[in-house]
């Protein structure tokens, strides 16, 4: 019938028109590059869009939210294509760049990260080689569940491709990329705090080409080095998420004041949103979350720690200077052994401590009042991304009925769903299971065998319902209401 | 811009003055090509495109008629030329230069010949933030009999003794056998941070370091200093476990003090530092790095080519090993060699050459436009420029330096023969330096 017909040829054109968005989309949401998660996607348009949204813009941007859910729908029962990696998770927010930003310019990342699909990895080469940027190679093999992650070794750096006086990356960035790789700086905090801190560097040294504008060159460097990163660096993902949620609200709320003045102060006022951003979100916050803990800790108490977590570290610390008396028992795990250091920076303020490995959880914890556990992220369904080994805690823990209390600071707070420590995390060099005692190395020729593989995993989840409490700067909350308050901080922005 | 090149070229070659006193150190020729292209192709290889490079007038003017340099370097060189005869050290010069050094340099001497992975070094340099970062590798053994040597060798050329830690790259303890009195003494502070050091006293200096501009612009406020090797590195890795203490002598104190303020480090490292979860060593209470400013640290290569041409024994080993670092036809092909000519596998003949019938020529280096006549045997050695060789000589284990002519049935057995001198027909020598007279005036 006509009405048929109408139905018919507005469903052509609306499959027309995502066909041509879905074509522009995969030409700059290429194919996984390694280590790129979901904030990444998510959050470029997505801040760049809830800037936009702050603007004049609005309604525009609305029709075009809901325009783009629809095409999300459609494609979400059109995919066939095994790992297609181009896909961006559907989420509620206006996808549609505000329109200095063309999308064409700036290369985005995918979430998922398909190594084993040599398609992707072909094109993924292309694309680094087009950016100039070296391809690092897979080492050694990888167990079978893990093969669609990136597996590096430490000894062929992400340096060996680079020239010297790296021009094509900015300095500070190949620095970081170093630092991450060599493990000197490791924590989630201390990368976020590395990261912003080079692209403040970047920011400080860069200068306008003489045709472009501020922001729209800014914005496609500043991809261009996140770029680089993913290579370089570890997969840190919510750290993307961190620094596209400073950079995009700054940098997207200086484009509109176009005018010369402010494009003057522009790089000024990026540099000190930036420090803002450091200041309120991990250092202020710590100071609330110490603040809030300490009614946690009661005297007489025996504090569980795992791994070193600079939070966990700082209530400690701080709980110690309000006179409060409790010793602590430091988890440690191989091969990291991050324990140890966590144990020195104890004992060194003067709490008494136990240290045990983590195959000794089970025997002490039925002396432990409470489990801290720092995180790495906090996802949206409630678990607990953090250090491989957390989970174990967490479920013995809870098997003794002992409180797990989770810290973590709102910017870690993160859209992206997972129910397992498979589908993405990282794999760290297998090398480092090797250890040599008497100068015997058992597994120096692990390689030859055929049936075996390494596997050091670098990153778990924990669910919701081994948490009893997570320690935020918006104060106690359950594991569950954490998309309440990434709804909260997104109306916020 | 993250580091800036300087290329170290105005070394007189004070150990190999029969090779020099012709020819300036930096354009000796190793392997047909003069020995300053070597750090520059390395430079160039890296992916450096400025290198600035302080030599004396007589280099620059012999580089700029150099083909080889002219058209395989594209790098841009920025040549400074200072005073021959003045007396000016290494750190000397960087004072020199001290206005175009913008940011970290990369120190270079134009007597290096390597293959190291330049990255290794800058790695340690960039990754721990350090002051300085050194290349060093293992010595080797020169087997071959060097010319003019009478009797062994003489050993215990002044030991370096260098103590590194654990882990094989922080620079502890740097002296030479020539300061040390009467034993090596250690500082208690540096056995307590570190308690674990290796000694080593195989090890040969590359002469390749990687500066901070804080340390340039300390020699410029610190005169006194004027050797990098001899003065400034010692002083470096010495002042790592000093402490700051005010109550020490003004001038000393003072004087270190602008140098750590100089190494500003900047507070964003500091805090990521805090928050890390990371340490260099372990078992004692110590933050990372001790909570020192101040590091040194020194990439050791064990495997690789990695050679210093400052005597002569080293000299005639880096005609042997650098053409192995490149793939590069062994026989020019502008040079005439007759098809009766017994050519061993790793000789290399240069450009223009003429080499005649009957000749035998093995393990050998033959440079551009020499001529070789018939019947001559011509083993382990090394033949410069420009040189003419009559018939029937034979050559052994010896040094032709450029622009010399042997006579016909000469027959020199490890011989170093100066520049332009003649030997006559039916002469025969054997571990001799036959250099002109009026250098042998030279003192």
């Amino acid at each position: 019938s006509k009405e048929e017909k109408q139905r018919l040829r507005k469903e052509k054109k609306q499959q027309k028109k995502s066909k041509e968005k879905k074509d522009d989309k995969e030409s700059h949401v290429s194919s996984a590059p390694p280590a790129v998660p979901a904030p990444v996607s998510n959050s470029v348009p997505a801040s760049e869009v809830a800037v936009a949204t702050e603007k004049p813009t609005k309604s525009k941007a609305e029709l075009k939210a809901e325009r783009r859910a629809r095409q999300e729908a459609e494609r979400a029962t059109k995919q066939t294509k095994k790992g297609e990696p181009g896909q961006q998770g559907a989420t509620g927010k206006p996808k549609a760049p505000p329109s200095e930003l063309q999308p064409g310019m700036v290369k985005r990342l995918s979430e998922h990260v398909q190594v084993d699909d040599p398609d992707v990895l072909k094109k993924l080469a292309k694309k680094l080689e087009r950016q100039q940027i070296p391809l690092r190679s897979d080492y050694g093999y990888k167990v079978s569940l893990f093969s669609h992650l990136h597996q590096y070794s430490r000894k062929a750096p992400p340096t060996q491709q680079l020239s010297i006086p790296s021009t094509v990356i900015h300095p500070a960035i190949v620095r970081l990329g170093l630092q991450y790789s060599q493990g000197i700086v490791a924590g989630s905090n201390a990368r976020s705090v590395a990261l912003l801190h080079a692209f403040k560097q970047v920011i400080r040294d860069y200068t306008t080409p003489p045709n472009e504008e501020l922001s729209r060159d800014l914005i496609k460097k500043c991809l261009f080095y996140y770029m680089n990163l993913f290579p370089l660096k570890k997969f840190v993902f919510f750290l993307i998420n961190v620094t596209y949620r400073v950079f995009f609200n700054t940098i997207i709320f200086l484009i509109f004041p176009a005018s010369a003045k402010k494009k003057r102060f522009a790089k000024s006022k990026l540099l000190t949103s930036i420090e803002w951003y450091i200041k309120e979100k991990i250092i202020l916050a710590a100071t609330a979350i110490a603040h809030s803990s300490i009614e946690k800790i009661s005297d007489g108490d025996v504090i569980l720690v795992y791994g070193c977590s600079s939070l966990v570290n700082n209530i400690l610390c701080e709980a110690y200077d309000k006179q409060r008396k409790f010793r602590v028992i430091v988890v440690d795990s191989r091969p990291r052994l991050e324990g140890r250091e966590a144990l020195r920076r104890l004992v060194q303020k003067g709490i008494s401590c136990t240290y045990v490995l983590i195959s000794a959880v089970s025997y002490i914890l039925p002396e432990v009042s409470k489990v801290f556990l720092g995180a790495h992220a906090l996802l949206a369904n409630g678990y607990v991304m953090s250090r491989v080994g957390t989970s174990q805690i967490a479920l013995v823990a809870k098997a003794f009925n002992v409180p797990v209390l989770v810290c973590c600071e709102t910017y870690k707070f993160c859209e992206r769903v997972q129910t397992d420590s498979f589908v993405s995390n990282e794999l760290d060099d297998p090398d480092d299971l090797i250890v040599t005692r008497k100068g015997k190395t058992q597994l120096a020729g692990w390689q030859q065998v055929a049936s075996l593989g390494l596997l050091n995993l670098v990153y778990d989840v924990t669910p919701p319902d081994f948490v009893d409490l997570v320690i935020t700067d918006l104060g106690m909350i359950p594991c569950t209401s954490v998309p309440v308050v990434l709804r909260v901080k997104n109306v916020d922005q | 811009m993250e580091l800036q090149a300087v290329l170290m070229a105005a070394g007189g070659g004070s150990r190999m003055t029969d090779l020099t006193y012709n020819t300036p150190k930096a354009m000796l020729p190793v392997g047909n090509k003069p020995l300053i292209w070597y750090p520059l192709n390395l430079l160039e290889r890296v992916g450096f495109e400025e290198v600035i490079v302080i030599t004396t007038k007589e280099v620059q003017k012999m580089m700029s008629m150099d083909p080889k340099i002219k058209v395989e370097v594209k790098m841009k060189l920025d040549v400074v030329c200072i005073q021959e005869d003045g007396d000016m050290g290494t750190a000397d010069a960087l004072r020199h230069i001290q206005q175009k050094i913008k940011t970290d340099i990369l120190v270079v001497s134009c007597d290096l010949i390597t293959d190291v992975a330049l990255h290794e070094v800058v790695d340690l340099f960039r990754a721990h933030n350090a002051t300085l970062a050194m290349l060093m590798s293992k010595a080797h053994e020169f087997t071959e009999t060097v010319p003019g040597q009478k009797g062994k060798k003489k050993t215990a050329e002044q030991r370096d003794f260098v103590g590194v830690d654990q882990s094989g790259q922080r620079l502890l303890f740097m002296a030479n056998e020539a300061d040390l009195e009467d034993g090596l003494s250690l500082r208690k502070s540096v056995i307590r941070k570190h308690p674990r050091m290796h000694i080593r006293t195989g090890l040969v200096d590359a002469h390749l370091y990687c500066l901070k501009k804080a340390v340039v612009d300390f020699l410029s406020e610190n005169k006194s200093i004027s050797s990098i090797r001899g003065e400034l590195l010692p002083y470096l890795v010495r002042k790592q476990f000093s402490k700051t203490s005010p109550l020490n002598s003004e001038g000393e104190a003072a004087k270190f003090l602008f140098l750590m303020l100089l190494c500003v480090i900047r507070t964003f490292m500091v805090r990521a530092q805090e928050l890390s979860c990371w340490n260099d060593h372990r078992g004692d209470m110590s933050e990372a790095y001790h909570g020192g400013k101040l590091r040194c640290y020194v990439h050791i290569l064990e495997q690789g080519l990695c050679c210093r041409v400052n005597t002569l024994a080293a000299y005639i080993e880096a005609n042997r090993l650098a053409p192995k670092l490149f793939e590069e036809p062994a026989v020019h092909p502008s040079s005439v060699i007759s098809e009766r000519c017994q050519m061993g596998s790793d000789s290399i003949i240069g450009a223009l050459c003429q080499v005649a019938d009957k000749t035998s020529i093995k393990r050998s280096t033959i440079g551009n436009s020499t001529t070789v006549k018939e019947k001559v045997k011509i083993a382990n050695s090394i033949i410069m420029h420009g040189v003419t060789i009559e018939e029937g000589c034979n050559i052994q284990g010896s040094v032709i330096c450029s622009n010399a002519v042997i006579g016909r049935g000469a027959d020199l057995k490890y011989c170093l023969v100066g520049s332009g001198q003649w030997i006559e027909p039916e002469a025969e020598r054997t571990n001799e330096v036959i250099v002109g007279t009026d250098q042998l005036m030279e003192i």
